[in-house]
């Protein structure tokens, strides 16, 4: 049977294509409804899918469809198909689901901004790249959609590009991702070169004939790491991550979007779909676990300084990677993967309400001017708190149940210092959580007199506003600001309706994966842990091998016990906040001048930019100056100044420079290599 | 005094080669270099006629369609020249810099 | 006596020398002050019989006139590589040659004949036509390049193209009769007859090496790409777009055919080091450029860098890899260069990235366009740039060339960020000078389509040409 996923990628790219090229002729109102019809359908497939998939029996599952041959070169093939299983079924509800509600959102966010239909046709064309991602029944098919979300993600970033700080960190992005994308590329060459397969289907029995590589490193470990260094780019993990930050300069629904439920993702998901891999490669799994756990403590500490509200919410995200790293790296798949579905719901929630702050303050994204906002924006402060709530890891909120699911298997899989450092990390995210939470919305309002607030809609268009389209939406909307911008405004309805939404499966997203140890039946743990099946790695074994049976009951109580430490250690987050941030809001800065060099250390965020500025782009750029030299400035505008050059500067160009202009240096170079082509050329002769 | 061998060719073939690209790295004159050029072929003609002598007359017939070519390359080589001077008036290739770098 | 069937083997060249001949005759009998356009008309009519002859060649596979062309998959192949990229080429002069005033009589004639001689490259196993054929596309591409004739930089890309290329030419040549020496053939089942059954000596190494340095310069490989640059910077457009993928793609198919069909000893470390050379060369040289044509021909020295990066992986993976690259190359090359033919307008006067600034707002389709091409070159999937060096990359992996890999690899993540600032001028710049944007004519129009439609099918549907390349490859090993 049938389920033509393929409508379901194919979908937002229709979307795209008619508001991309039609789009500027539309009214506004068409614009918003093809580009949320053409993603709501998706989603109400999904969930049709995901019924019928629910219906199917264990030995249908993968259910996997082909449509067509992409190529075959020789032994080689790889084909247009779709790949059905319980992780992708769980990554495309929550990439439809989520994708849906920020488009929703964005129809109110976006509303004076100019290249509206752009902006939707980028968002949708995002929306088919990772739609193809999470499908794809192979690798080459999943990398087309990784790259894709790149590119995209390089345009949504990008959207502002009058500014320059939005087109470099469009390019910053995308030039980091690139590093990333070809350790991934190399990864898959490797597989194409041993197994001659990149199909998913054919691929697993082949690698699952491998033992597991203790001991000596070999093949598998090496995939596994190219592969970990692809994730590190687009899931933004150490040493890759330093384009997320950046990122924050899209506009707040992409920021939601992409770098909080979906692409940034796609790394987990590569390695809980490579599971087969890292389970035979230990050296590699014990890289993704150090690495997820690093990055989890060292965002979360860079967190805790930044005093511009995405800022907070970019690293956090980092830091809830880190410990979706961590997970697949200890070898819990679902729990990564439950994180991930939680994190998607509670990051998006952050990023919208933040995004409804700023909306509300006419484009203030510093914390400091803020205070006091839960008098103004109230819908947005009780939405806000439920995140924070379960992004601090507090019950019943679902960022508890997950996040405590991934600490025990660290730590009961034998990572104490994992642990360890999991739990330190909780309680730090806890505190820079909370004290995003009392900075902005308790206290005194610190803004500028409400009276004279500015009327520009969004700092973000403030600073593109200096040509034509932009620049008349923000007129317009200054007019339309007479009425209503001129003090701290709750946002419209259908920015508010997406954030309840959230805020509601912030709340009970996590019920679906309560642990036994609570007396929950962890169903999200059933559904999900046979995709992680060594032996599901064949279509219909599923049936024959009965879920992995989990040492119960007696770890009930231990686990119970960490489980208080982790909260105990988030309410002392909460407590440091309050005392320093609201009861005491005086401390903090006192504080920050007795800690002298680090605080400053973690506001440049131990400055990561500037050592890759200094060790890697500067090298690169002197070389490609000092070589070729200047380029046409110094050389045509130059020489047509000073007439006829002399003859020494001309000479010592020649010597230094490769491309001088002067035909007998050119012919030079090709006498050069022509001798050393024939002195190689005799030795070997001669030899 | 021995027979004059093919070796003996190849050597002065060898030579006018050397000559030849000398030739072009150091004359400034486009139709010297030219010419130099022209010296390379005639290397090559050398060559070619010298091997016949031991493998038959393929060579010569070679050399003959390399001389063609030669002379084709001449006719379109001093157009080529005609429409740089008419240009920049002159010939020397060390004033031929408006492109670089 | 001469079978009948050997002229049906070479027929394309046969009708394209014919339509050229009749371009030039038809050229003085048109009125002085006449439209030139039918000469052009006469051109792409003359193509597309050519296109037609070689689809009726497959039933003709074999050698012929005493064993100097051979038509095969090979030939066939590049056959109609060649003769597209000729097809496209002639339809983006139309516009160009009158905004420029350029002649055109001889500028069609030289361009078909330039592709007979890029054909024959492709189809000659007798040493003696391959160099015929060399030089028949050389010649006229030298030409070509001048045929800004008012423009000092034309003349001066023309002169040096020529001086340079002459000096290779003569570099190969030498090769050649030293190939004769040591083998006492010039044919090239000859050749490989000798490299199976005989110890390669001295000569036979010198040799090998010497025509590697002649066709070398051709497909503008390091360290013999130094022409490069300045050249395509002069040149007119359209026939950088000619000479950028042509002669690139037919020296390359005579470097297979002599260098690897042969089993000629010695090449591997003199094609690795060179496929080094020229990626990382050629990239980094690009990352300052301010000239989008020199931009393109530093891009096009590292492109012919993975090409040898194929050639290295050697087997039939990396032949058909390498014949695969070619074509794709080709195909968003050509695309390119026609979109910068268009925009530099009279004079080619706006050639900068300066002059690129808000080119997206000014004209949406053209940047588009040149957006999709530029992704292509950079190797974003469903182009056919990412399957190209996709392939390229895993053969080389398969032939274990883990260095290689990961230079090249690491220089297509170094390339991104040059081709990305063209795109980034394009839309995230104000302009900062009224660059006009004439209406896209539609010679243009259907060239740019069909170089588009060609980046955008080997990219989605590279299968039945990589069956091509793949059968190709077959037929050079046999």
């Amino acid at each position: 049977m049938s389920m033509h996923l393929w409508i379901i990628p194919l979908l937002p790219l229709a979307g795209a294509a008619v508001n991309g090229l039609l789009g500027k002729r539309f009214p506004r109102a068409l614009v918003n409804a093809i580009a949320l019809g053409f993603t709501a359908a998706p989603f109400a497939m999904a969930l049709w899918v995901a019924a019928q998939f629910a219906g199917l029996s264990p030995d249908q599952i993968p259910h996997i469809e082909r449509y067509a041959t992409w190529l075959s070169a020789g032994a080689f093939s790889a084909e247009y198909g779709m790949y059905l299983d319980q992780l992708s079924v769980i990554m495309m509800l929550v990439v439809t689901g989520v994708g849906f509600l920020i488009h929703v959102y964005s129809v109110g966010y976006m509303e004076h901004e100019g290249g509206y239909y752009r902006y939707f046709a980028y968002l949708n064309i995002f929306m088919f790249f990772m739609l193809t991602l999470v499908l794809a029944n192979n690798y080459l098919l999943m990398f087309v959609g990784w790259e894709g979300v790149g590119l995209a993600s390089y345009l949504l970033i990008g959207f502002w590009f009058l500014k320059k700080s939005a087109a470099d960190a469009g390019k910053k992005a995308f030039i980091t991702n690139r590093v990333g994308d070809f350790g991934f590329l190399i990864a898959l060459f490797l597989l194409i070169k041993h197994f001659g397969t990149l199909q998913y289907d054919s691929l697993w029995p082949l690698i699952s004939r491998y033992p597991v590589e203790t001991g000596a490193a070999g093949l598998l470990t090496a995939i596994g790491l190219l592969m970990l260094v692809g994730a590190t780019g687009k899931s933004a993990q150490i040493p890759l991550y330093v384009w997320l930050p950046d990122a924050m300069e899209g506009p707040t629904p992409v920021s939601a979007l992409i770098h909080a439920a979906t692409m940034v993702t796609a790394g987990v998901y590569m390695v809980a779909r490579s599971h087969l891999v890292f389970n035979r490669a230990p050296d590699a799994q014990m890289a993704v676990a150090v690495i997820g756990t690093l990055t989890a403590i060292f965002a979360a500490s860079i967190g805790i300084v930044q005093t511009d509200i995405k800022k907070v919410l970019a690293y956090s995200t980092i830091s809830q990677l880190g410990y979706m790293f961590m997970a697949c790296g200890v070898l819990d798949y679902v729990g990564g993967i439950f994180h991930l579905m939680t994190h998607a719901f509670f990051k998006a929630l952050l990023f919208l309400a933040a995004g409804s702050v700023i909306h509300g303050l006419g484009g203030e994204q510093d914390m400091r001017h803020m205070g006091g906002l839960r008098k103004y924006l109230p819908y947005t402060f009780w939405s806000m708190t439920i995140a924070t709530f379960a992004i601090a890891g507090l019950p019943p909120f679902a960022g508890f149940f997950s996040k405590d699911r991934i600490l025990w298997s660290a730590w009961s899989s034998g990572y104490h210092v994992l642990w360890l450092v999991g739990v330190i990390t909780a309680g730090m995210t806890s505190f820079y959580m909370f004290r995003l939470w009392f900075l902005t919305f308790f206290g005194k309002y610190r803004g500028p007199n409400p009276e004279t607030v500015a009327h520009g809609h969004d700092a973000d268009a403030q600073h593109a506003g200096h040509t034509g389209a932009v620049q008349d939406a923000k007129d317009a909307h200054a007019a339309a600001g007479s009425h209503g911008h001129r003090s701290p405004h709750e946002s419209p309805w259908v920015m508010v309706v997406p954030l309840m939404i959230l805020a509601l499966l912030s709340l009970v997203g996590g019920w679906a994966g309560v642990p036994h140890s609570l007396h929950g039946s962890d169903r999200f743990g059933t559904f999900l842990s046979p995709a992680f099946n060594e032996a599901s790695a064949t279509p219909g074994a599923a049936a024959a091998t009965p879920a992995e049976a989990k040492p119960e009951s007696e770890d009930n109580s231990t686990e119970l016990a960490f489980s208080s430490i982790s909260v105990g250690l988030a309410a002392l987050g909460f407590l440091a906040a309050w005392w320093l941030y609201y009861k005491r809001p005086e401390l903090p800065e006192r504080m920050a001048k007795a800690a002298g060099g680090l605080y400053t250390l973690l506001l440049d965020k131990y400055k990561i930019d500037e050592l890759y500025g200094a060790v890697i782009i500067q090298p690169l750029i002197l070389l490609s100056t000092n070589v070729f030299w200047k380029g046409i400035d110094q050389g045509l505008i130059d020489r047509a100044v000073d007439g006829s050059a002399t003859d020494a500067r001309e000479a010592s160009d020649a010597m230094r420079h490769m491309q001088s202009g002067n035909i007998r240096s050119y012919a030079g170079w090709v006498a050069v290599g022509a001798a050393a082509v024939i002195a190689f050329m005799v030795w070997r002769g001669v030899r | 005094m021995t027979e004059i061998g093919t070796l003996h060719y190849l050597v002065v073939a060898a030579a006018l080669f050397i000559i030849g690209t000398i030739g072009v790295l150091t004359r400034r004159n486009v139709v010297i270099i030219l010419m130099s050029i022209e010296l390379i072929l005639n290397a090559v003609n050398l060559n070619l006629v010298a091997f016949s002598r031991l493998y038959g007359l393929h060579g010569q017939v070679f050399a003959i369609f390399v001389i063609t070519d030669a002379a084709a390359e001449a006719a379109v080589g001093l157009g080529i020249i005609i429409a740089f001077f008419r240009n920049k008036e002159t010939v020397n290739v060390d004033e031929v810099d408006l492109l670089k770098w | 006596m001469i079978p009948a069937v050997d002229y049906i083997r070479i027929l394309p060249e046969l009708v394209l020398s014919i339509f050229g001949i009749i371009v030039m005759m038809v050229d003085p009998v048109l009125p002085e002050q006449s439209p030139k356009k039918p000469l052009g008309v006469i051109a792409v009519i003359g193509v597309l019989a050519a296109l037609a002859a070689t689809a009726y060649q497959p039933g003709f596979y074999g050698s012929a006139f005493y064993n100097t062309v051979s038509v095969d998959t090979f030939s066939v192949f590049f056959h109609v590589v060649v003769l597209l990229i000729a097809l496209v080429v002639i339809l983006i002069s139309f516009e160009y040659l009158d905004v420029q005033r350029i002649r055109s009589g001889e500028y069609y004639a030289l361009v078909l004949f330039g592709t007979v001689g890029m054909m024959l490259m492709s189809a000659a196993v007798e040493l003696v036509l391959i160099f015929i054929a060399l030089e028949i596309s050389s010649i006229s591409t030298y030409i070509l390049a001048g045929m800004r004739r008012r423009a000092a930089e034309s003349a001066e890309a023309s002169l040096k193209y020529f001086l340079l290329g002459s000096f290779a030419t003569a570099f190969f040549l030498y090769g050649v009769a030293l190939i004769f020496g040591a083998t006492g053939t010039t044919n090239v089942y000859g050749i490989a007859h000798y490299f199976q059954t005989q110890q390669a000596s001295v000569l036979a190494y010198l040799a090998v090496g010497l025509m590697f340095v002649g066709l070398g310069f051709k497909v503008a490989s390091a360290p013999f790409h130094v022409w490069t640059p300045d050249v395509y910077e002069g040149s007119p457009a359209p026939v950088v777009a000619l000479m950028s993928t042509g002669p690139k793609a037919a020296a390359f198919a005579v470097l297979l055919r002599v260098l690897f069909a042969t089993g000629a000893p010695g090449w591997f470390w003199m094609v690795w080091v060179s496929a080094a050379l020229s990626m990382t060369l050629g990239n980094i040289g690009a990352l300052v450029q301010q000239n989008v044509k020199r931009l393109l021909a530093y891009s096009s020295i590292a492109h012919a860098g993975y090409l040898l990066v194929a050639f290295a992986a050697a087997k039939q993976v990396g032949i058909s890899a390498a014949i695969f690259y070619a074509a794709s190359y080709a195909a968003m090359n050509v695309g390119a260069f026609a979109v910068i033919g268009h925009f530099a307008s009279e004079g080619e006067k706006y050639v900068t990235l300066d002059d690129y600034a808000g080119l997206g707002r000014r004209s949406p389709l053209l940047a588009a366009t040149l957006t999709i091409f530029l992704l292509s070159l950079i190797g974003i999937p469903v182009t056919g740039g990412f399957f190209a060096k996709f392939y390229v990359f895993s053969a080389a992996l398969q032939s274990n060339l883990v260095g290689l890999t990961i230079i090249g690899v690491i220089n297509s993540a170094i390339a991104a960020y040059y081709y990305l600032r063209v795109i980034v001028y394009m839309y995230m710049r104000d302009e900062r000078v009224e660059a006009p944007v004439a209406r896209i004519p539609a010679g243009l129009g259907v060239g740019l389509a069909i170089s588009l439609v060609a980046t955008i099918y080997l990219g989605v549907m590279p299968g039945r040409v990589l069956d091509y390349a793949i059968q190709s490859a077959q037929d050079l090993l046999k």
